[in-house]
């Protein structure tokens, strides 16, 4: 399996994450490589097998519906790189 | 101090032949001249160590303390530290002061151990070298050109060469254990869900978990007393039981049932790391342990089956990284979707970067069924191995890595000879099964490491079988020139 440029900016644009013009040849060829070594999968027949969803195959644990933190708010905002008013700010969405 | 183990040091704490303060005045001093040349440390918490010393002393002296109090330890930097520097080894959280403590931190912390500081690691624990880190290459202490292994790289070079007396590690595919084998130090890495993963940053949530790196499977055993056990802050903690690890460290051998897979003793592995493996055997047989040959068929499959799940899984972890609520933002974006790009493309290195694009297209529409259902098909085969030969044996032993440590460059520029450092790790966490590395003999002066596989929730099987080797040889004793 091999990916070209086009193919790899599709995907950075996917994970939003910015890979470079300058870039895009080496980590299409490096990622080129590791689905050629993901594809020894291919080979082999899985028919009928179910797919692991836990490795304890535990189930979901639930709990009572009530709070159980405190507010925090002002402590988890002060590493923020800009807040306003209880609010995290970023750059203006609605034109 | 720093050549006593923490058994020792806890005595010698207790009978007040030193104190806290002092100890960890003396490992402060060991990181302060040596770890330059290391860079096993991202933060040395100096000033918290010494409050937390004098704590410990003050609980000494009112005769309440515990095998823990006063040890001076360090954390992985992937393990949120309230008020301390968490930085993942990446840039995007080179600017992150944790808020709060992962489980794991505040358990040791309540036990009364010190927390030095924090150590480096492969960028998001994304490595097997310890050369992914923004902060750069950790040095293996036995020889500085060589790397320490990883992700849990600095906590491996640390505890090699006497900077703690015991430190914190994450293990996702062998994180834990290579660098263990690659230091000459021991590493365990217990049953997924067996310690808390709350506030350790996620990497692949269905295959993290936290364990130890130590000189001994009887500090191992002190150390996981602490942190193992239930905790409703993880929605994946096992509601089980925790034993008294030290309890049955002494426990007879005799007749334990050894599996060799004769996939672990094939093509790619390294003769003398072979022979030092089959060596510890050697030694067990010794102790009256009968030793079969197993098989475990889809080992060739466990590297291909992980960079299909990891890189999923790392691809939806790390979309939590968007220069909103904390982190890198780069400097004044265009727009929404600008700032996402660049504060990520910025705040990402290469390797991460691989493996969230990985990821993200393994996860994409039209592809889901060929890559991350097959994988997680496969993953079904590999545990099914496990259980198969689980009926026939009570531990798997075979070579930790395939090879002692490599040269700082040398695989860098080829991510899948790099991933392949993993073969003999990885299928334990895609079964979610507890393993540990101990040391054998030197492998043309190098370490290497013998892995002991055990079944679910074995941790103390793993750690009686592992101390029984080290009471019977002193491989586990050899130390760095100069450390």
């Amino acid at each position: 399996m091999s990916l070209d440029r086009s193919e790899v900016a599709k995907i950075a644009h996917l994970a939003r994450l910015e890979v470079t013009g300058g870039e895009l040849d080496a980590v299409a060829g490096d990622l080129s490589n590791i689905l050629d070594l993901v594809e020894q999968m291919n080979g082999v027949d899985t028919a009928g097998v179910t797919p692991m969803a836990h490795p304890l195959h535990m189930a979901q644990r639930l709990r009572d519906d009530v709070v159980t933190e405190d507010d925090r708010r002002d402590r988890y905002q002060s590493i923020a790189p800009s807040t306003d008013a209880g609010l995290y700010l970023v750059p203006k969405v609605i034109g | 101090m720093h050549e006593k183990s923490i058994a020792q040091l806890s005595a010698g704490l207790k009978a007040g032949e030193f104190s806290s303060t002092e100890l960890v005045g003396h490992y402060l001093g060991r990181i302060e001249s040596t770890d330059e040349s290391l860079n096993s440390f991202v933060t040395v918490s100096r000033d918290l160590a010494l409050q937390q010393a004098e704590a410990a002393d003050r609980r000494i002296r009112k005769g309440n303390a515990g095998p823990l109090t006063g040890i001076p330890v360090a954390h992985k930097d992937i393990f949120c530290t309230d008020g301390v520097k968490t930085s993942c080894g990446s840039r995007m959280l080179d600017n992150f002061i944790a808020p709060y403590d992962a489980t794991l931190v505040s358990r040791l912390g309540d036990a009364g151990a010190v927390m030095l500081g924090k150590t480096n690691m492969d960028e998001f624990a994304m490595g097997s070298s310890n050369e992914t880190s923004y902060y750069g290459p950790v040095r293996n202490p036995w020889d500085a050109d060589l790397v320490p292994g990883g992700s849990s790289g600095g906590s491996a070079a640390a505890v090699s060469a006497r900077l703690c007396a015991g430190a914190t590690g994450t293990d996702t595919g062998g994180s834990i254990r290579q660098p263990a084998a690659l230091c000459g130090i021991t590493g365990l890495k217990p049953t997924y869900g067996r310690v808390s993963r709350y506030g350790m940053i996620a990497f692949a949530s269905s295959l993290d978990q936290g364990g130890t790196l130590t000189r001994s499977a009887e500090d191992a055993a002190l150390l996981l007393q602490a942190m193992a056990g239930f905790d409703p802050r993880d929605s994946t903690s096992a509601e089980e039981p925790v034993p008294d690890y030290a309890a049955t460290l002494e426990a007879d051998i005799s007749g334990l049932r050894i599996g060799l897979p004769k996939e672990y003793f094939g093509e790619g592995l390294d003769p003398g790391v072979g022979d030092a493996v089959l060596a510890a055997v050697d030694e067990y047989r010794g102790m009256g342990a009968g030793v079969v040959e197993i098989s475990l068929p889809n080992t060739r499959l466990a590297v291909p089956t992980y960079y299909v799940v990891a890189p999923a899984e790392c691809s939806s972890n790390l979309s939590r990284f968007d220069g909103v609520r904390f982190g890198h933002r780069c400097e004044a974006p265009k727009n929404l979707e600008d700032m996402y790009m660049r504060s990520r493309g910025e705040g990402f290195g290469a390797e991460v970067k691989r493996r969230i694009l990985i990821g993200t297209y393994a996860l994409s529409a039209g592809y889901y069924d060929a890559y991350y259902l097959k994988a997680q098909q496969i993953r079904q085969l590999i545990s099914d191995d496990f259980r198969q030969a689980f009926a026939k044996v009570d531990v798997i032993m075979g070579p930790t890595s395939p090879t002692t440590a490599f040269a700082i460059g040398e695989r860098t520029d080829d991510p899948v000879t790099m991933y392949l450092s993993d073969i003999y790790t990885i299928a334990v966490n895609l079964a979610g099964l507890p393993g540990i590395s101990v040391p054998t003999a030197l492998v043309g002066g190098k370490p290497a490491g013998l892995q002991i596989i055990g079944n679910y929730f074995q941790e103390a099987k793993l750690l009686n079988v592992a101390h029984r080797l080290q009471q019977a040889t002193d491989w586990h004793l050899a130390v760095p020139e100069g450390m």
